[in-house]
């Protein structure tokens, strides 16, 4: 009954339990099946992996269909690749003019390549400021065009995986400062400034990112004088950096709160400002200890975009399920957008917790647990 | 005193009221906004399986589309000069009184609150749908009152489950809704037997069946439990705009009863017959009326084709959502499409 695929996993998943010419059981091994029922667990965990990894491998390779069309797949059991492969650059860049989809591709590599040389510590610097004024104008003028002979592109046609880094990546750049304001706002000692601070966070915090969008897309047109329309996109942006910022700013607060008194009283005894001692004593401080919070906001935000589906604006989810609507694919392949949406979405998530925990490690400066010249 | 703050509120209202009757008239001309523009905005559904969709090329297909496409021909002399806005149901009439588009294309219903309260006008009649009931032929029901306690299966619409209520009430049927928020598992959860109905629009139910493997594994019931005729939308207050639009799809249809099609349309100049004459633009000047090219109608026709072909590229049979004509037939082959003359 078993394939040669099931008896393969079989012996992946067993490999690492033959002992190494040992009597006795090794550590590892203990751990695993020490007591009776430490190894009915095991077992049956190896069990259950074993029966997921065959059903995967048989629903992706073996009864998956590789090539065709539609009908190939119609009534097919398995995946249907032909599915992914005819609507992979539609999935990516939306509406985009296909003829012009290596402007998005452009915009997009300079964007992640920025991203990852700015991850790197060794290319930490001014020379990154630069880097980070120059990218997103050009990623800008790539995809809109009008110059340089790019014919224009206007926003409707904009979407797929740029529109979702766009949306999150800009909403949480310019959302990060706004945040760090308003959470000094908030914990100001001028009362004035610290009541619009706390009425601005509470509100926008107390009514979903749904209601920010739909007030952004559908009230706000109305109150705006005939003729004049702000671009449909531009709104739901500024509408995201508005709710990034409420969030991040209490969750700066909160590491404000946390930096010791002493700080603050040593930064004054020495004689330094407001702006000074915040710059250059409290904030880098604070910042360091929600770094994990702010990850997770960050992961949050990221598939939050997929929320301005709702007003009409196709981000990469969208996209995937435009794909699942055309009536020559419709109903035939239905979790193969969606597996490959998960795997993207599941990868650059991620790729962000796992650089947060670096980030962590490396600006550990705490003194209990301080690492040798940390 | 008192009269004269009064007065005083008094003109400041009219002054309110004259500003807010000035600004539709502002909007007036709107056909000059779009030929400044260099395009007209049309606004369509994100996507909707032949009425408004992708092609693998990121293109959008589909008969909304289409439509929008024929306005830009009869406006432009050209097909391509449309930009397709994506709109949901919950924003798609005030993109329309935002001025965000200058006409809807996007299966709307025309209805009389709709018409009425919204600030808007409807062109004419692009599509005849109505809510159906589909059941599994295994079931044997032959029609929607021999159910009872039937679950049914339907997806969150403005009207969709209103129609029910107001079907199976008087009728003292009892039923217990389904809602689902998204396409695919609507369908497949009729298909796993969750439901034992599923209901749309009748359109929508025939590409539902025509995704099932076994297809005459279900039947759609014969009632019709609502009338929802599609039409395209405009703001109110500019009838020349308004104008385009409707001839533009009167175009349409009048084509296809005149035996006018994208491949004979230039043979067809040279016909014999005035009313072909004054709607091609070889005789007469109806495209001025419009302040349009003389032009207008053999554009749309030449450049997109007539209304059957529109129905049949993205609907017919020949498409895998496999409808048939029924009502959206022309009125002289028993159908409802009825185009006014073109004189």
């Amino acid at each position: 009954m078993a394939t040669a695929a099931e008896m393969d996993a079989l012996n992946l998943a067993r490999a690492p339990l033959q002992p190494p010419r040992r009597r006795g059981l090794s550590a590892p091994l203990k751990r695993y099946f020490g007591t009776p029922l430490n190894a009915l667990i095991t077992l049956a965990c190896l069990w259950l992996m074993v029966r997921l990894a065959t059903a995967a491998w048989g629903w992706l390779v073996t009864r998956a269909v590789m090539e065709g069309g539609p009908e190939a797949c119609k009534g097919g059991t398995g995946a249907c690749w032909p599915f992914l492969a005819a609507k992979l650059r539609f999935m990516i860049f939306g509406f985009y003019p296909y003829d012009e989809h290596w402007r998005p591709a452009l915009a997009l590599a300079l964007f992640l390549g920025a991203i990852i040389v700015s991850m790197m510590p060794r290319f930490w610097g001014r020379g990154l400021v630069w880097l980070w004024i120059a990218v997103p104008p050009i990623c800008g003028v790539l995809m809109y065009g009008g110059v340089f002979g790019l014919p224009v592109v206007t926003t409707t046609n904009w979407g797929g995986l740029p529109l979702s880094f766009m949306l999150s990546f800009v909403g949480l750049a310019l959302g990060f400062p706004l945040g760090v304001v308003l959470a000094l706002a908030r914990s100001s000692k001028l009362p004035a400034i610290q009541v619009i601070a706390i009425i601005f966070i509470e509100v926008v915090r107390g009514v979903p990112l749904v209601s920010i969008l739909f007030m952004a897309s559908v009230m706000l047109p109305l109150f705006m004088p005939d003729g004049l329309t702000v671009d449909k996109l531009l709104r739901a942006q500024v509408a995201i950096i508005i709710f990034a910022g409420a969030y991040i700013a209490e969750t700066v607060r909160g590491g404000l709160q946390a930096v010791p008194k002493g700080q603050h009283e040593a930064a004054a005894a020495l004689g330094l400002g407001y702006w000074l001692a915040m710059r250059k004593i409290i904030l880098p401080q604070a910042l360091k200890i929600v770094i994990p919070p702010l990850v997770n906001i960050f992961i949050g935000f990221f598939q939050d975009t997929t929320l301005v589906t709702i007003i009409g604006l196709l981000d990469f989810l969208d996209t995937v399920r435009a794909s699942l609507r055309d009536p020559n694919w419709q109903g035939i392949a239905v979790i193969e957008g969606y597996v490959f949406a998960a795997l993207v979405y599941a990868v650059f998530s991620y790729a962000m917790g796992a650089y947060s925990r670096f980030l962590e490690r490396r600006l550990k400066t705490d003194h209990e647990r301080s690492a040798p010249g940390g | 005193m008192t009269r004269m703050i009064s007065k005083i509120a008094t003109l400041g209202f009219l002054a309110a009221v004259a500003a807010l009757a000035a600004s539709p008239a502002s909007a007036q001309a709107t056909l000059d906004t779009v030929k400044k523009r260099g395009k007209v905005l049309c606004g369509v559904s994100p996507s909707s399986a032949g009425y408004s969709f992708a092609d693998d090329k990121g293109v959008r297909k589909g008969f909304d589309s289409d439509v929008c496409r024929a306005i830009s021909s009869a406006v432009f002399g050209a097909p391509d000069k449309v930009e397709f806005v994506p709109l949901n149901t919950n924003i798609r009439f005030q993109a329309l009184q935002s001025g965000e588009i200058d006409v809807l294309s996007r299966q709307t219903t025309l209805t009389f609150s709709r018409d009425n309260s919204l600030g808007l006008d409807f062109g004419p009649v692009v599509f005849y749908d109505g809510q159906g009931l589909m059941v599994n032929a295994k079931l044997g029901v032959k029609s929607a009152s021999e159910l009872s306690q039937a679950a049914i299966c339907l997806l969150p619409g403005t009207t969709t489950l209103q129609n029910l209520e107001d079907f199976f009430k008087p009728r003292g049927i009892k039923y217990e809704s389904v809602v689902f928020e998204d396409n695919n598992e609507w369908r497949n959860a009729f298909f796993s037997g969750r439901c034992d109905v599923i209901t749309s629009d009748r359109s929508d139910l025939a590409s539902v069946r025509a995704v099932a493997n076994d297809p005459k594994q279900f039947v759609i019931l014969p009632e019709t439990i609502s009338k929802e005729p599609l039409a395209p939308v405009v703001r109110q207050n500019d009838s020349n705009w308004k104008d385009i639009v409707s001839w533009s799809v009167n175009a349409l249809i009048a084509a296809e009863e005149y035996g006018i099609t994208q491949a004979n349309v230039d043979e067809k100049l040279q016909s014999k017959e005035p009313e072909i004459q004054r709607m091609l633009g070889v005789s007469g000047d109806l495209g001025k009326m419009l302040n349009l090219d003389n032009k207008w109608a053999y554009n749309i026709i030449k450049q997109n084709g007539n209304y059957g072909e529109f129905f049949e590229r993205n609907l017919g049979e020949s498409t895998r959502l496999g409808l048939t004509r029924g009502p959206n037939q022309l009125w002289t082959k028993g159908g409802l499409l009825y185009s006014p003359p073109f004189r």
